[in-house]
C-alpha cells in the first residue's frame, strides 16, 4: 500500500521529486517528552496531595491517640479469664457505659454499670484476655475531643491538655498588630507611590522597599529582640513589657508585610487608566479627593486581595514569632506578655530529635491543618474577589 | 443672626470649602509621604541593628595569664612544641591530658594546635562583656574606662565580629572561635540540591501549561494548584517533608539504599531531605516566573519554526527556550534566594544543632546559615547576639550577590528584546 501511494507521486515529469509520505508521524521520544512535561506539571497536584494526606492523616491519628488517665480506682476481686462482670472500689473517678478501661495490657469496653459492678467487653483492640489480680488499677482511656480541641483553653499535650485556643489566640494577636501596622501604611505607601510622587522617586523607593521583602525572616526576628523589644521596653516600662512578647513580634511581622501590601496595592493603584484620574480633576476633585474616591475605590479588588494575601503571610510567619513571641502556650490578651502561637509551638517542639511515637508529633499536624485551613482558605477567598470584584477597563 | 441674612453667596461658601479641601490635601500628602519614610526608616534600622552588634569592643578575661606559662622567659609564642606540651600537661588535670592524648596523640600533633590547646584549655580567654559600634564610636572613652573599672584584669579590644576567619572556621561552643564555615557549606550543599530537584521540574512544568496544556479541567487544576501552593505558609512544607521525605522515604533520604551505613547518619534528617523540602517550596515560584518568561517568546518565532517543519519539541528547544532562558534563570535566582533564607522548614526536617564536621555528602547532617543564626540568637547569653549579627551579614552578603546576578541578567535580557 505505501509503496504504492509513494509511486504515485514519482511522476516521470519531476523524477527529481522524492517519494514522500505525508502521513502523520508517530513520534514517540516527542510523546515521551511531553508525557514527562505532564508530570512535571502534575507534580503539583501530588505536592498537594501530599499535604492534604500527611495533615489529614497524621491528624486523625492525634484524635484517635487515647491518652490513659488514672482512674484511682481497682478492681476488688480477682478477674480470670471469663469473667465478664469486674468488681471496682468506690473511690476515684466516675466511669461511664462506653468509656474504654485498661487493666493491666488488656483494654476493655463498659457495657453497663450497676453501681460497682461493672458489665465489660474484654480483650479489646487485639489485646490478649488474661487474669488481672485483686488491686489492679484501673485507667480511663481518653480520646482528644474535637470539641476540647477547639475549646479548651489550655494546650499541653504531655498532660492530656489539648485546647488549641491559646496558639491560635496568639496567632491571631501577632497577626492583628502585624496588620494595623502595615495595613495603614502600605496603603499610604501605595497611594503616595502611585499618586503622588515622580518617577524618579519611585523607581528609587519601590526597589528599596522590596529589599525589605527580600530579607530573610530570621533576620527580622534577629531585629525584633535585638531592636523592637528594648525600644517597646524603654518606652512602656520594663515591669510591662516581657523580654518575649507578642506586641513586638506583631509590629515586626507588620514591617515584614508592608512591601508587599504597598507593593501589590500600587500594582493595583497604577492599573487604573489615566482617564479616570482626568476625569475627576475635571469635575474639580483635588489630588487627594481623586485619589480616596477615584482610584482607590477601582482598585478596590487588587487592594483588597493584597490585604488577604498579607494576612495569609502574618498567620503562616514563623522565625519572628518562634524568636521573639516567647516559648509555651498561654492563653492571654496581654500583648506585652509572652505567648507562643502555633508556628511558633511547631518549631520548638521539632527542634532536635523528634520521637515517631509521642504525641507531640502527633500534634504538630494537627496544628499544621488548622494552620493550613486558615491559610487556604484565605487564599481561595483573595483569589474570587480578585476574579468576582475586578472592574475591567478596555 | 437671622436666616434671611445668613446664607452666604454660593461662591463665598465654595472658597471657604475649598480651602479645606486644600488644607485636608496637604496634611493627607505629608501622611502618606511620612508612611513611605516609615517604611525606609524601618529597612535602616534593620541594618543598623546589625551592623551595631558586629561590630564593637569586647572586654576579654583570661584564667590565666599567658605571661605566667612562660619558660625562662621565654613568651609562650615562642616556645618549641615540646614546651608547649609541657606547659599543657603541668596546666590541666591528669585525666583531660589523657583524653587529649586518646583523642590524637601529641607526638602526631604539630606545634601549633597544641598552642591553640594551651589557649584554649589553659588560658582559657572569656568575653565578659561587648558593646554596640555606637557606643564605641561614640562614646569611646567611656566605654573604655568603664571596662576599666568593672574588669581591671580584662584586655580590651576592638572586634570585628565577621572576618575571615570567622568565615573560614567551624562551629564551636566557645563564642570568639565560632565561625560559620560548617553552615556555609551546609547552605550551599542543600541550595545545590534544591536547585537540581526544583529547576528541571520547575522549567519543565511551566513549558507543559504554557506550550502542550490544553484548557482542560486537568490542566486549570494545576493552574489553580500552582496559585494556591504559592501561598502554603513555609512551615507546611516543613511538615511535609519530616512525614515523607524524613520518615516514609527514610531509606532513600539516609542513604542505607544506596548501602551507606554511616553510624552518624541522621536518620533521614539529611541534606537530601532538607534540600528537597526547600525544591517543593519554591517549585510554584520557579513554575510562575518561568511561564512568564516562556509567556514572553513572541508566537512568530514558534511559527516560523513549526513552518519549517521542525517538531513541536525541536521548537521548544531550539527557539522558546534559549530566548526565554534568561527571565527563567532570573526567576529562579530569585526563587532560590528565598529558599537560602528560609529556617522553619529546616528546623522542623530536623537541622542539627550542633556540627563542627564539614558536609561531604547529600546523606549527611546538615544546619546552614539561617539555622545557625536563629541557634545564636535563641542563646541566653549576649555575646552569642554578636556572632548572629555577623552570620546574619554573612548571609544578606550572600543574597546580595545573588540579587546582583540576577539583575545583570535581567539587564542582559531587556536589551537584547529592545536591540
Amino acid at each position: 500500500m505505501a509503496t504504492n501511494r509513494a509511486k504515485a507521486f514519482q511522476s516521470d515529469d519531476h523524477p527529481w521529486v522524492r517519494p514522500m509520505d505525508l502521513r502523520r508521524r508517530r513520534r514517540p521520544a516527542e510523546s515521551l517528552i511531553q508525557g514527562f512535561l505532564l508530570v512535571c506539571g502534575a507534580l503539583s497536584i501530588l505536592t498537594t496531595i501530599g499535604i492534604v494526606v500527611v495533615l489529614g492523616k497524621e491528624s486523625l491519628d492525634f484524635f484517635a491517640r487515647r491518652a490513659w488517665e488514672n482512674t484511682n480506682k481497682s478492681v476488688t476481686r480477682s478477674v480470670s479469664e471469663f469473667d465478664g462482670v469486674l468488681q471496682i472500689s468506690d473511690t476515684g473517678q466516675a466511669i461511664e457505659v462506653g468509656s474504654a478501661l485498661r487493666l493491666g495490657d488488656e483494654i476493655m469496653l463498659v457495657t453497663a454499670m450497676d453501681g460497682t459492678q461493672v458489665q465489660v467487653e474484654r480483650g479489646l483492640e487485639g489485646t490478649a484476655v488474661t487474669i488481672h489480680r485483686q488491686g489492679t488499677g484501673i485507667f480511663r482511656g481518653q480520646w482528644v475531643s474535637l470539641v476540647e480541641f477547639f475549646i479548651s483553653t489550655k494546650w499541653n499535650p504531655q498532660i492530656g491538655q489539648f485546647g488549641i485556643l491559646p496558639l491560635v489566640n496568639a496567632t491571631l494577636m501577632t497577626t492583628t498588630l502585624a496588620i494595623l501596622v502595615a495595613l495603614p501604611l502600605g496603603l499610604s505607601v501605595a497611594i503616595y507611590l502611585s499618586e503622588y510622587a515622580s518617577l524618579r522617586l519611585r523607581s528609587l523607593i519601590k526597589p528599596t522597599l522590596e529589599v525589605l521583602a527580600g530579607v530573610p525572616t530570621v533576620v527580622y526576628g534577629y531585629f525584633a529582640l535585638t531592636f523592637m523589644t528594648p525600644l517597646l521596653r524603654q518606652i512602656l516600662g520594663r515591669d510591662v513589657v516581657q523580654i518575649y512578647n507578642t506586641a513586638s513580634a506583631g509590629i515586626v511581622i507588620g514591617i515584614l508585610i508592608l512591601p508587599l501590601v504597598s507593593s501589590m496595592s500600587e500594582d493595583a493603584l497604577s492599573a487604573v487608566p489615566g482617564s479616570l484620574r482626568q476625569a475627576a480633576y475635571a469635575l474639580g476633585a483635588t489630588r487627594l479627593e481623586t485619589a480616596v474616591r477615584v482610584v482607590v475605590p477601582a482598585a478596590f479588588s487588587g487592594i483588597t486581595a493584597a490585604f488577604i494575601v498579607a494576612i495569609s503571610r502574618a498567620i503562616g510567619e514563623t522565625m519572628i514569632v518562634a524568636i521573639a513571641a516567647g516559648a509555651g502556650p498561654a492563653f492571654t490578651f496581654n500583648p506585652f506578655q509572652a505567648a507562643e502561637t502555633m508556628t511558633g509551638h511547631i518549631v520548638r517542639i521539632s527542634g532536635g530529635d523528634l520521637s515517631y511515637d509521642s504525641i507531640d508529633y502527633n500534634s504538630i499536624f494537627a496544628i499544621g491543618l488548622v494552620l493550613f485551613a486558615m491559610t487556604l482558605s484565605l487564599n481561595i477567598i483573595s483569589q474570587r474577589i480578585v476574579r468576582r470584584f475586578r472592574e475591567v477597563y478596555e | 443672626m437671622s436666616p434671611a441674612v445668613t446664607s452666604p453667596q454660593p461662591d463665598q461658601e465654595f472658597n471657604v470649602r475649598l480651602e479645606q479641601r486644600r488644607r485636608g490635601g496637604a496634611l493627607w500628602r505629608t501622611a502618606f509621604q511620612l508612611s513611605t519614610i516609615v517604611g525606609i526608616i524601618a529597612l535602616t534600622a534593620l541594618l543598623y541593628n546589625v551592623m551595631d552588634s558586629a561590630f564593637g569592643y569586647v572586654a576579654v578575661e583570661n584564667s590565666v595569664d599567658p605571661a605566667s606559662l612562660a619558660i625562662g622567659g621565654v613568651p609562650l609564642e615562642e616556645q618549641s612544641k615540646d614546651q608547649l606540651v609541657r606547659v599543657l600537661q603541668a596546666n590541666v588535670s591528669a585525666g583531660l591530658f589523657r583524653r587529649f592524648e586518646d583523642d590524637q596523640p601529641f607526638a602526631e600533633r604539630g606545634r601549633d594546635s597544641v598552642l591553640a590547646l594551651i589557649l584554649e584549655r589553659v588560658v582559657e580567654p572569656q568575653v565578659v562583656e561587648t558593646w554596640s559600634l555606637t557606643d564605641s564610636l561614640l562614646r569611646r572613652s567611656e566605654v573604655l574606662a568603664e571596662a576599666a573599672s568593672s574588669y581591671p584584669n580584662a584586655i580590651v579590644r576592638f572586634e570585628a565580629w565577621i572576618d575571615p576567619d570567622f568565615v573560614s572556621t567551624p562551629q564551636s561552643g566557645d563564642p570568639q572561635r565560632a565561625g560559620v564555615r560548617t553552615a556555609i557549606l551546609g547552605s550551599l550543599w542543600v541550595i545545590a540540591i534544591t536547585i537540581g530537584f526544583s529547576f528541571p521540574i520547575g522549567v519543565g512544568a511551566a513549558i507543559y501549561l504554557e506550550e502542550y496544556a490544553a484548557d482542560t479541567a486537568l490542566n486549570r487544576l494545576i493552574r489553580t494548584n500552582i496559585n494556591n501552593l504559592a501561598g502554603v505558609p513555609s512551615i507546611i512544607y516543613g511538615i511535609l517533608g519530616l512525614a515523607i521525605l524524613v520518615r516514609a522515604l527514610e531509606p532513600l533520604t539516609s542513604g542505607t539504599l544506596f548501602g551507606l551505613t554511616d553510624p552518624t547518619s541522621a536518620n533521614g534528617r539529611t541534606i537530601l531531605s532538607a534540600g528537597m523540602t526547600l525544591g517543593l517550596l519554591i517549585l510554584p515560584l520557579i513554575i510562575i516566573n518561568a511561564q512568564e518568561a516562556i509567556r514572553a517568546v513572541p508566537g512568530s518565532l514558534r511559527q516560523a519554526g513549526l513552518a519549517l517543519g521542525a517538531t513541536r519539541w525541536q521548537t521548544i528547544w531550539a527557539h522558546v527556550l534559549p530566548n526565554a532562558l534568561p527571565g527563567i534563570l532570573t526567576g529562579t535566582i530569585l526563587a532560590v534566594s528565598r529558599a537560602i533564607g528560609e529556617t522553619a522548614p529546616l528546623v522542623v526536617v530536623g537541622a542539627s544543632t550542633f556540627i563542627t564536621v564539614d558536609p561531604d555528602s547529600p546523606f549527611a547532617k546538615f544546619t546552614t546559615l539561617p539555622i545557625q543564626i536563629f541557634q545564636w540568637t535563641s542563646r541566653p547569653q549576649d555575646v552569642f547576639r554578636n556572632l548572629a549579627a555577623a552570620a546574619i551579614l554573612v548571609l544578606l552578603a550572600l543574597l546580595l550577590a545573588m540579587n546582583a546576578s540576577a539583575v545583570l541578567l535581567r539587564n542582559r535580557y531587556s536589551r537584547r528584546l529592545s536591540g
